[in-house]
């Protein structure tokens, strides 16, 4: 039989005022096992924790139930109160009377005839509960960052700054990211390229980084501490360690009209190619959708002029298997597709561009060579009408926008009203809003600098149609403060795409079982109090994957995530959750139901020896769990039919038991 | 169509046995009467000619006796009809036994005549009945020799047979048949059209029937437990009293359960049933939900299928619109 204290906490007045506390400790007095009960104002508090070591010594407690705020709270603070009086911190219940009961109830009898019946279930469980011991696995000291964007970048840098070794997989033939596209930066309007390529240079110079350009992960494997992942190096056909970077080959390559990425197709590049000229690693890619000899075996101009030799056709995709302790997912974001916003004619016509686009047209890098010219005929553009949320906060039409607010969207624009008026003062910029959102530091004062000094005009209202006529466009909208429709003749339309998760963000999660929520965005451990963490332990968050941000956000989450990271492969062993699956092998069939709904493979099967009667012995197939890999989820333990697989700490009949409890 | 006699098994029984393919013979066991059919092992060709029979009366899946058989030295043979395969295949998936132990030869079936229903409609008093065409000729002991039409008196699975086609076999004695478009789940649907009220009945009626003599259970392939939920102390609900008689319900809400996904609708538990129980009409109703929710599976079609309920697609159901389904 346990003996079973009880605490009863009044959270100041957070559980006081509508459970009676008093009566309550009394009421749980004289359930089966409880030796003990009192209430005190907080028992989270220094002196709380001291009434509940002393009544462990002075009572001979083997099992507690604290009935206060949620076990998320505080379960971790009484199980350390509990393992420093001596008592196993896994005979600690916690029956939550807060947000459970006393913030969901108003009157005073309810709310109290409610915390006894949830104390009564804690008890019944603590009756049942067992000492566990969490056993202990070994950390990689070696990080994974997916994603070689400002986030992943960053995460690297910070992660090998702490001196632990860390590869970054990036899909491109370069890393730098979105922002490498970028031309300047809000607020301060410092450009793009001249803070990210000395960060990029840091990573390849740093030793302690190991770059996987052009490569994806294709497995991950293992759990938190120890995972093996499966890298697959997509073949680019120059040998990486032989190119020089001099980029001779990418201006003789006689294929030229391959649409250049980088540029987001508005000119063109070769089929053998270095995405821009700070790229990391500066060596050059052969584009095998274009390169004629790869196609047709008819070329090797590239081959020719290498003076390295670094050209290899023959080059094969290479998997990589590599052990990581914690992986970062940075994969970023892409503008959404505009094919489904017909109105706004990016489809129709040249001239109406994304907001990724016109940063190509300002940059110097870019097809224009920073000049602001009119894709379609070059010409300088005049009259500039900005459509901000074009499929963002699209509650309405949700099958072709996206709900969230992309967050970046007010400020580039604003970036780019200004930038214009500022370098061509001669040209009429317009800017379409819903609302104007700039909290940040130094962005409001920003947006209203473009408006007050650079004289953008502002327009409350959305753009209903852009339609070409000749070589103008069409600009139907409404003036919501003006109350009136307004007909504007411009030269170019910039719309403010909305952002989303990259594609290659979905798969990457079910890989990680990380989870994500319906717009794809990784899920964050808790939105306030974990948000660089996933759900899934060993598995962190950088950048836009989680949700839109801007690039100083990113950076912060970057560190964070890098913080995070460097304090668990600072470990040199990890604690898991004793809270594990365990199967009765006695009861167990070896149906294999459990392994099939495992979601972390946890489970596999032996063949085992069992005494039967008369001496015989008979072989059966077992279930056997590995206890590090387990995460205690409980899948198994419905999936089997036999009941021979039970959950440690929340073992079916401890379930049962807090069920009778409730109902009696 | 070959014509599958208890001389062409028996044939074949004792030429395994002689070549040493196998060492036991899972088969029928004739009876007190000529409907009392029992599942037995034979061990030897005098056994086999003493009591093997093969005739309107074996419906016994033998798939289950597997478990245990396969774990004895040697090889086992066993007769398996169209269905029966399915169940085999399920066990196998469920690693129950190890099919290197066993010979499987599979027979063509058209039906099985169910007892029950002769005993209803021509007399108490059965002592034989031979197949002849479409009917079934029965001798009693009081009325005399009575012809009765075949289909009148065929067991309620084999009227809905889901499949001729065997999905499992080392040895195939006449021709493969195919998978049927059955009638299956009219019944079932006839009791979703019911109102809540009336289903309850319906149910009250069958089920409080119930002796609780585990004939279901033992007799369900899919029922392969190590230890039986309803039998193990630690599950909370061993022995204790019924309450009320209706109570009976939840044992078999539970086998539904436990069942599910996994049941191959072999109908043995109803055949078995000694309080005529319509016990299938349970399992079907859960293998048609699941179709319907999950897209059609058959349970034992495929040795390692992924049963819906253990497995997960994107296009998968939420369970918010399972429970709004299950509201209609």
């Amino acid at each position: 039989m346990q003996r079973i204290g009880v605490f009863v906490c009044w959270c100041g007045s957070n559980i006081a005022g509508t459970v009676d506390v008093v009566a309550v400790s009394e009421a749980l007095k004289n359930e089966p096992g409880v030796v003990f009960s009192t209430n005190y104002q907080y028992m989270c508090s220094q002196a709380g924790q001291n009434i509940i070591i002393d009544a462990i010594k002075e009572h001979n407690l083997t099992g507690i139930v604290v009935c206060s705020c949620s076990p998320r709270m505080h379960e971790a603070t009484f199980r350390k109160t509990a393992a420093a009086a001596g008592l196993n911190p896994y005979m600690v219940e916690i029956a939550n009377i807060r947000e459970q009961c006393s913030w969901v109830h108003k009157e005073m009898p309810i709310g109290t005839e409610k915390a006894i019946i949830l104390g009564k279930a804690a008890i019944a469980k603590v009756n049942l509960n067992a000492p566990l011991v969490p056993g202990e696995s070994p950390v990689t000291k070696r990080a994974l960052v997916i994603g070689g964007g400002i986030a992943g970048i960053q995460t690297a840098l910070d992660i090998a700054e702490a001196g632990y070794e860390v590869d970054i997989v990036e899909k491109k033939p370069t890393i730098g990211g979105k922002m490498a596209q970028i031309d300047k930066t809000f607020p301060t309007l410092d450009c793009a390229a001249c803070i990210l390529t000395p960060k990029m240079v840091d990573v390849a110079q740093n030793e302690k980084i190991k770059i996987y350009s052009y490569s994806e992960v294709t497995e991950v494997n293992g759990f938190v501490g120890n995972y093996t992942v499966k890298i697959n190096k997509k073949a680019r056909y120059v040998k990486e360690d032989v190119c020089t970077g001099c980029g001779l080959c990418t201006e003789k390559c006689p294929m030229k009209k391959v649409p250049n990425e980088f540029n987001l197709g508005m000119d063109n590049r070769r089929a053998i190619y270095i995405p821009f000229a700070q790229a990391v690693p500066k060596v050059a890619t052969i584009d095998a959708n274009y390169c004629t000899m790869l196609k047709t075996g008819k070329c090797g101009v590239c081959s020719k002029v290498c003076t390295a030799g670094a050209i290899d056709y023959t080059q094969k995709d290479e998997v990589i298997e590599q052990k990581y302790g914690a992986i970062v997912v940075a994969t970023g974001f892409n503008p959404i597709s505009m094919d489904k916003f017909d109105e706004f004619a990016y489809n129709q016509s040249k001239d109406v561009i994304t907001s990724l686009e016109f940063e190509r047209l300002t940059n110097a890098a870019g097809p224009t060579a920073g000049k602001l010219l009119r894709p379609s005929d070059g010409k300088h553009p005049h009259t500039i009408v900005f459509v901000q949320c074009v499929g963002s906060r699209c509650s309405s039409c949700a099958e072709k926008g996206k709900e969230y607010c992309s967050k970046i969207c007010c400020m580039y624009t604003a970036k780019h009203a200004m930038l214009t008026r500022d370098k061509y003062p001669d040209t009429d910029v317009y800017v379409f809003y819903i609302d104007v959102r700039t909290p940040g530091k130094a962005f409001d004062e920003f947006y209203r600098r473009a408006v007050e000094e650079y004289g953008v005009h502002y327009i409350k209202g959305m753009v209903g149609k852009v339609s070409p006529e000749g070589d103008k466009l069409m600009v139907r909208a409404s003036d919501l403060l003006a109350n009136k429709q307004l007909n504007i003749e411009a030269d170019l339309v910039v719309l403010a795409a909305a952002i989303e998760p990259d594609k290659s963000a979905r798969p990457l999660a079910t890989m990680l079982t990380a989870s994500m929520d319906t717009n794809d965005f990784f899920t964050e451990a808790h939105p306030k109090l974990r948000p660089v963490e996933s759900p899934t332990a060993g598995v962190f968050l950088s950048g836009t994957c989680q949700g839109p941000k801007d690039i100083p956000e990113t950076v912060s989450q970057a560190s964070a995530a890098a913080a995070k990271v460097i304090g668990l492969l600072s470990k040199d062993k990890l604690t898991g959750n004793p809270c594990v699956a365990q199967s009765d092998e006695l009861m167990c069939n070896g149906c294999s139901s459990c392994e099939r709904v495992c979601p972390y493979g946890a489970i596999s099967y032996v063949d085992k020896e069992f005494r039967m009667p008369n001496r015989t012995t008979v072989v059966r197939r077992v279930a056997s769990v590995n206890e590090a890999v387990c995460q205690g989820c409980g899948c198994c333990t419905v999936a089997c039919p036999s009941g021979a697989m039970d959950l440690k700490g929340f073992a079916n009949k401890q379930i049962m038991a807090e069920v009778d409890a409730i109902c009696k | 169509m070959q014509k599958v006699t208890r001389e062409v098994l028996l044939e074949k029984a004792k030429a395994l046995l002689a070549d040493g393919t196998v060492n036991r013979v899972l088969g029928w066991k004739k009876g007190e009467f000529t409907y009392d059919v029992t599942p037995a092992v034979f061990t030897t060709v005098e056994e086999l000619d003493k009591d093997f029979v093969y005739g309107e009366f074996c419906g016994a899946n033998f798939s289950k006796y597997l478990v245990k058989e396969a774990k004895k030295d040697g090889k086992v043979l066993v007769f398996l009809k169209p269905c029966d395969t399915y169940s085999f295949n399920q066990l196998l998936t469920e690693h129950r036994f190890d099919k290197e132990k066993v010979y499987a030869v599979g027979i063509p079936c058209d039906g099985m005549v169910d007892i029950d229903k002769i005993k209803e409609t021509v007399s108490e008093s059965v002592l034989g009945a031979t197949r002849d065409g479409d009917n079934i000729v029965v001798e009693t002991l009081y009325d005399g020799k009575k012809t009765v039409s075949r289909e009148g008196v065929l067991a309620e699975r084999c009227l809905n047979c889901k499949s001729k086609k065997h999905v499992y076999y080392d040895e195939l004695i006449g021709d493969d048949g195919e998978v049927l478009d059955s009638n299956r789940f009219d019944e079932v649907e006839k009791l979703e059209k019911m109102s809540a009220d009336e289903r309850y009945a319906f149910w009250k009626n069958e089920l409080s029937r119930c002796i609780r003599c585990n004939a279901c259970r033992d007799i369900c392939p899919a029922c392969t437990c190590e230890k039986c939920v309803f039998g193990n102390p630690n599950s909370g609900v061993e022995n204790k009293a019924i309450s009320d008689s209706f109570e009976e319900k939840m044992f078999h809400i539970i086998r539904a359960f436990h069942v599910a996904g996994r049941c191959t609708d072999c109908g043995e538990c109803s055949r078995v049933c000694p309080q005529h129980i319509p016990l299938h009409l349970l399992n079907r109703k859960f293998i048609k939900d699941i179709n319907s929710f999950y897209g059609d599976y058959q349970a034992g079609e495929e040795i390692g299928s992924r049963a819906p309920l253990v497995n997960y697609t994107k296009e998968d159901l939420e369970p918010s619109e399972a429970v709004n389904k299950g509201d209609e």
